[in-house]
């Protein structure tokens, strides 16, 4: 590393901080950085005791500045609060009221930390940075191009949220637990004696208190003087019938069984949300299967395009088991047809379907 | 590495007699100042004694001092305290843009509370014009709280006239002095204050000891409730040690004054003049002769102030975007906006805050460590102005 500092992205949880030790442990000169991304107490309405989902909290920054100390790096807090805002938060909400279901962590990945904590490690004159990631990077001869990988660990493999990464964001960019089961992460934590080896890791978007949404978006409508948008519409069945009222689509994604407050004797699942109707239209588990979908906004990663149909495995949720399909190149580069050798259930509009041959992140784009 | 301090508006090194003057305090004048026996009179004595030390560098007679645990509760009991008791309802407060959060907080609870409260601008070079304040009076004014120095830019506010002002008015006068004590000459009677703030940590001693300022006859109320310490305006058991350090601090910053604000006016300017001469886009923020002798706030035009402090400190220099309590703050200083700079250029301001450490050497080596830095964020990010 020619004895340029590696920047670590310190979020105060057991990874990043493993990641933070390791490096130093190797030898390597380290700066630690947390981001501050959200404010918490912005919404106070929302953090109830007990919540869940607590992105940059004080808490996390002094476990982060604690392990920081213990290892004996430079540590600094960064404020990334209005970056974030603009490039997760708002993009966030617009795409749920547009009935789209966003994922904000891929936004997040590509153009905060990815992107601004980039810059920031130029100006502390790191080359390099590392996160807690479960994913691997490596550099492909061949092709000449920087090769994406799910982790060894695949029940905690992070690629789903990295597809948008470009080649010169993975340059510059070291994952090491993407070689390791989160248990020997933990084990080599707790060796090291590191203060956080023990502490609960966070699954939901961080900056939804308790994961609901809807009053998340609601809040922060309010926040930013925008009056709720009418939002309430009817609930309608595949073939028509009006079965209730709704305070709103975005309190509904495609797929979701469960809180619909319409009593049938079947179980009904969400099949669309329209926001120019505010129709929210419910059918049969087997409405919800569709045989392909459209990629817009397509970022290849480990190969440079899609020159002709070609097979692979996709994966259109996080929690999804990849499925075979085959790509169709269109005419606009940015556009992917994804045929699935067999239909698949609530394909989303605005998750992601990302494209693996194997272990190998080929690419991927978002569901129109 | 070696680290150099260069942020002495947030705090300063506690000096070696205050720090002596407390340890001895804690081992052997451990009474309660309060308690009737040897060890309570010792402890008293040794308060007493401290009151005496602050009053002098005040310019004021010993009982018109209550020692508090800083600069912000110093605050908080003469605004809370002055405005909860007068008389008159509604209440009007008149304060500037410019005031430390402990001010504006005060007032912001005050709002909660009912009373008015105006906020005068301030010029771009960050000092109040006494008419403005004379404009915002009302016939309810009760109280007018205006800093001495402030705490980013280090400008000094015309508090004389703005106290005859209030005389005039017949509201009450207060000024946090927090930034201005021991680094220009302070004489409450002179300057015609009602109220006057200070802080231990800002002239050498420990953090957790402040005091303020009251004059005979301001109906001042408590804040705290629970005994009659500092004449029933400030409960609490009395920090002696705390206080003994504060007076030791004090005789020595005004037995220095003269001298110590002279040198430190000498590296400040060689600081800024270095930085003014050899680093484009740059420029000093607020009035360049009417302040502190040791601060200077300057902006980098297409710089994030932030990236600077932490380029910097990896060198080895501490320095400040923003005040100390706002760093972490998504918005960029209240003090700089209020004077006009924009949101960009107030992000891209750094404070240099000197103090009895620094050393010609110290700013001739901070001054290199800029040229480098700058030249390297500047690369990342080539300036557009």
């Amino acid at each position: 590393m020619n004895g340029a500092p590696i920047a670590v992205a310190m979020s105060g949880g057991v990874d990043s901080s493993t990641v933070a030790a390791m490096l130093v442990r190797r030898g390597e000169r380290v700066v630690g950085l947390t981001m501050q991304l959200w404010n918490q107490r912005r919404f106070p309405e929302l953090s109830s005791a007990g919540a869940t989902g607590r992105c940059c909290s004080l808490d996390d920054v002094y476990d982060a500045r604690r392990v920081a100390e213990q290892i004996g790096i430079p540590y600094y807090v960064v404020n990334f609060e209005r970056q974030f805002e603009q490039r997760v938060i708002a993009p966030f909400v617009s795409e749920y009221l547009a009935g789209r279901t966003p994922i904000p962590c891929t936004l997040c990945n590509n153009f905060i930390k990815f992107d601004q904590f980039l810059e920031m490690a130029d100006s502390v004159g790191a080359r390099h940075i590392a996160t807690g990631h479960y994913a691997r990077i490596a550099w492909h001869a061949a092709s000449g191009r920087y090769q994406l990988r799910k982790a060894v660990d695949e029940t905690k493999d992070q690629t789903y949220f990295l597809f948008g990464l470009t080649q010169a964001q993975l340059a510059r960019s070291l994952f090491p637990l993407g070689e390791m089961r989160k248990s020997d992460v933990r084990q080599l934590a707790r060796e090291m004696d590191l203060t956080v080896a023990d502490k609960d890791e966070s699954f939901e978007i961080c900056f939804v208190p308790n994961g609901d949404y809807a009053a998340f978006m609601d809040a922060y409508l309010r926040d930013k003087g925008v009056a709720a948008a009418r939002t309430a519409g009817q609930i309608v069945t595949t073939d028509g019938r009006t079965l209730g009222e709704h305070d709103g689509v975005h309190h509904f994604t495609v797929g979701q069984r469960k809180g619909l407050g319409v009593a049938t004797g079947e179980p009904l699942y969400v099949i669309a949300t329209n926001p120019q109707s505010q129709q929210v239209t419910v059918g049969r588990n087997e409405d919800l299967l569709r045989a392909g979908l459209i990629a817009r906004e397509v970022n290849w990663v480990s190969v440079a395009g899609l020159p002709a149909p070609a097979r692979a495995a996709v994966k259109i949720r996080n929690k999804h088991a990849a499925a075979s399909a085959t790509l169709y190149p269109t005419a606009d580069p940015g556009r992917v047809e994804v045929h699935f050798d067999a239909p698949q259930r609530a394909v989303t509009p605005g998750q992601a379907a990302v494209f693996y041959d194997g272990s190998l992140v080929l690419g991927g784009g978002w569901i129109e | 590495m070696q680290h150099f301090y260069f942020d002495h508006n947030a705090t300063t090194p506690v000096s070696a007699p205050a720090l002596e003057a407390a340890a001895a305090c804690m081992g052997q004048v451990y009474g309660n100042a309060s308690s009737i026996h040897h060890f309570g009179q010792a402890a008293k004595q040794r308060l007493e004694a401290a009151r005496r030390q602050v009053a002098s560098l005040a310019g004021c007679p010993p009982r018109e001092i209550v020692f508090t645990s800083g600069g912000t509760e110093a605050d908080n009991l003469a605004l809370l305290g002055v405005v909860r008791n007068a008389a008159r309802a509604p209440r009007h407060v008149i304060t500037t843009a410019l005031e430390h959060p402990a001010v504006l907080g005060s007032c912001a609870q005050l709002e909660r509370e009912g009373a008015a409260v105006t906020y005068v601008p301030v010029g771009a070079d960050g000092i109040v014009d006494p008419e403005e304040i004379r404009r915002a009076l009302r016939p309810d004014t009760v109280l007018i709280s205006v800093m001495h120095a402030n705490n980013e830019l280090g400008t000094v506010q015309p508090i004389a006239e703005i106290a005859a002002i209030a005389r005039e008015a017949g509201a009450y006068m207060h000024t946090d002095g927090v930034q201005a004590l021991g680094k220009i000459p302070v004489d409450v009677s002179a300057l015609g204050m009602d109220l006057y703030s200070l802080s231990g940590h800002k002239i050498y001693a420990p953090k957790g000891i402040g005091a303020l300022y009251v004059r005979p006859g301001t109906r001042l109320g408590a804040i705290t409730y629970g005994g009659h310490h500092e004449r029933e305006r400030r409960a609490g058991t009395e920090n002696v040690p705390g206080a003994a350090a504060l007076g030791c601090a004090a005789e020595r910053a005004g037995a220095d004054l003269a001298e110590e604000s002279a040198r430190l006016a000498g590296l400040r300017d060689r600081l800024e003049n270095a930085i003014l001469e050899r680093i484009p886009h740059t420029g000093v923020n607020g009035h360049r002769a009417a302040r502190t002798p040791n601060t200077t706030n300057i902006h980098f035009d297409g710089l994030e102030g932030e990236a600077l402090v932490i380029a910097l400190d990896l060198r080895g220099f501490a320095v400040s975007s923003g005040a100390a309590c706002s760093s972490g703050a998504v918005h960029p200083s209240h003090v700089l906006t209020a004077i006009g700079l924009t949101a960009d250029r107030a992000r891209a301001s750094i404070r240099f805050s000197l103090g009895r450490s620094n050393t010609v050497e110290q700013v001739d080596a901070l001054v290199e460590a800029l040229v480098a830095s700058v030249a390297h964020l500047r690369k990342l990010s080539p300036v557009t102005v």
